[in-house]
């Protein structure tokens, strides 16, 4: 009788202190969406105060954002777009290569897996000043194929793709050999459907990285109506600005796609996260 | 069925499975080439060379012997303090809270698990503005308000040198906590049960089965997470840069990676940037072996 007490006592404290620290991990977020309703004035002056007044919250940073704040759309489109064509291109490439390297048996082989191994170690920031010398040289600079090129083939996806790839049933393509298909029909009809759990964990991962994605964006582009939305932000951030109307707004509009994108696939998100990570 | 083509040597060629990997694999090839090997032998031409629109010209170590300067160790000390206390907190804290969600002792998990990964979803600079307004300088700004109540004084947390390096620490910690409790979270489902059972028979307190059954089988994920967190951290850059953009006052905020910004992009100063980056990659590499070795990841037959 006492021990099952003792137990229940435990689950309560257990589940109140993970709750607390719940609690205190959503607080910046939460306090964002609530902020976002208060007059940015509000937020010069006092920054996020745990006193709120409700009767002075409005829409007004919404309407503002909508109505006049033209150049957050544009940010808002470009990083759409950076987003669908890294997706699309490092889906591509990427489970074409991983692919190859699980189910087909030729020269060089592990070669190249040891090699996407290793540029997974090498930091992007070692690499980051020669490449922009070279996006200079090239013509690049302030292009969306300049802001998306270096994303293009991960390693990461490469090497994901690679260890689902490995599970494939191989029978399928002796089968569809003797139907007459090429090699390239078999992968494009037959086994990139097979890979599609493969292919929305990374689709997520990749969205969410080239989303949020600051640095070399940074690097690229250079005019304000080519920015990306973390960079139109970043800018809106000065010492004197009062833009916290745009700021804080926006931010909350920054999440919603990727909430979208998380809510819809999240089972092959975590799945995802957790097969691509820990064999690494 | 299609009708057959009549096969003709190209096609037949680009079909054969002798070709078909190497056409597969050839996008790989091709962005290693110019966007790792180039980039990677460029970098290490550059560092020892001063380069200017239109001027390049070889200048040996100069670019080496000017990196060790003050700003260069302000920066790589405070990327230190970072690594040091990101690791510790986004080891420790996303293990108890894996241990805790695995157990059956918490409630709402499914609720739990998906707000703590919630942070993971947003950007550096948005989760950064949010916490500039929250650890603002006036005394209204929410860390101010809750020092006060445990009567502290107000404090100006982005001009101090120490609530610097914090404010960076928290806000890493903060995004990337929901991430590693997915790591840790699945590799506790690989723990045996067995092990436990075996543990109960023996009598153990819940105490000792953490200490001797759960701990020891997370071991693996630890020095995974560990790692990667290390690797992340000396090539911090957000955290500084949404705090402080251009510069922050005696540069207490400022990372390696931000100098290499710094004097690479601003300045212009691409060969000295390089010089920077190749300085930074061997230490990566060095703390990674050193760390991977002290926690005996290349021991075989161990486990």
């Amino acid at each position: 009788m006492k021990a099952k007490k003792n137990k229940r006592l435990l689950t309560v404290l257990a589940t109140l202190g993970v709750g607390i620290i719940t609690f205190i991990t959503i607080f910046p977020l939460i306090s964002l969406v609530v902020s976002s309703f208060r007059p940015s004035s509000d937020l010069m002056r006092d920054g996020i105060s745990l006193s709120i007044d409700f009767s002075a919250m409005n829409l007004d940073n919404y309407t503002y954002i909508f109505t006049q704040a033209s150049e957050y759309w544009d940010w808002y489109g470009n990083s759409l777009i950076i987003s669908a064509i890294t997706i699309v291109l490092s889906l591509f490439f990427s489970s074409m290569v991983g692919y190859a390297l699980a189910v087909y048996d030729f020269k060089g082989r592990n070669f190249f897996f040891i090699l996407v191994l290793l540029i997974m170690m090498v930091p992007f920031e070692i690499l980051m000043l020669p490449l922009y010398q070279l996006m200079i040289d090239v013509q690049l600079i302030d292009s969306y194929f300049g802001a998306v090129l270096p994303m293009i083939v991960a390693p990461v996806a490469v090497f994901f793709f690679r260890q689902f790839a490995i599970g494939l049933p191989l029978q399928l393509m002796d089968a569809a050999r003797i139907d007459g298909s090429t090699e390239y029909g078999i992968f494009f009809k037959i086994m990139l459907p097979l890979m599609a759990p493969s292919l929305a964990a990374m689709a997520i991962l990749q969205g969410l990285g080239s989303w949020n994605n600051f640095l070399w964006p940074l690097l690229v582009l250079r005019s304000n109506d080519m920015f990306t939305l973390p960079i139109g932000l970043a800018t809106l951030l000065t010492p004197y600005g009062n833009n916290y109307d745009v700021l804080i707004a926006g931010s909350v509009l920054t999440i919603i796609p990727i909430i979208i994108l998380f809510i819809f696939f999240q089972k092959f998100f975590i799945a995802g996260l957790t097969t691509g990570g820990v064999k690494g | 069925m299609e009708p057959r083509k009549k096969p003709n040597k190209v096609y037949k060629f680009l079909n054969s499975k002798n070709v078909v990997p190497y056409l597969f694999v050839a996008p790989f090839i091709l962005s290693f080439l110019v966007l790792t090997l180039y980039p990677m032998v460029q970098g290490i031409i550059m560092s020892f060379q001063s380069v200017l629109p239109g001027q390049v010209n070889f200048i040996g170590l100069d670019n080496y012997e000017r990196i060790f300067n003050p700003t260069f160790y302000k920066a790589l000390s405070n990327t230190i303090w970072y690594v040091v206390f990101t690791v510790l907190i986004l080891t420790i804290v996303p293990m108890m809270l894996a241990i805790f969600l695995n157990s059956k002792l918490v409630k709402f998990k499914t609720l739990f698990r998906a707000s703590l990964f919630l942070p993971a979803l947003t950007s550096t600079i948005v989760g950064g503005m949010i916490f500039r307004l929250m650890f603002g300088e006036q005394d209204t700004a929410v860390a101010n308000q809750i020092i006060s109540f445990f009567g502290f004084d107000a404090m100006n947390w982005r001009f101090t040198p120490w609530t610097a390096i914090f404010l960076m620490v928290i806000l890493a910690s903060w995004r990337w906590i929901g991430v590693n409790i997915l790591y840790f979270l699945a590799a506790l489902q690989n723990v045996p049960n067995e092990l436990y059972e075996a543990g109960d028979i023996d009598g153990a307190s819940a105490w000792q089965k953490l200490k001797y059954i759960t701990i020891p089988q997370l071991k693996p994920i630890i020095i995974f997470v560990s790692t990667i967190t290390i690797i992340n951290g000396f090539r911090m850059f957000e955290e500084s840069f949404v705090f402080w953009e251009a510069g922050s006052p005696g540069n207490i905020g400022l990372s390696v990676v931000g100098y290499i910004y710094q004097e690479g992009i601003r300045q212009n100063d691409i060969g000295f940037g390089s010089a920077i980056g190749v300085i930074l990659m061997l230490i990566i590499f060095l703390v990674s072996i050193i760390y991977l070795i002290a926690t005996g990841t290349f021991k075989r037959g161990e486990n």
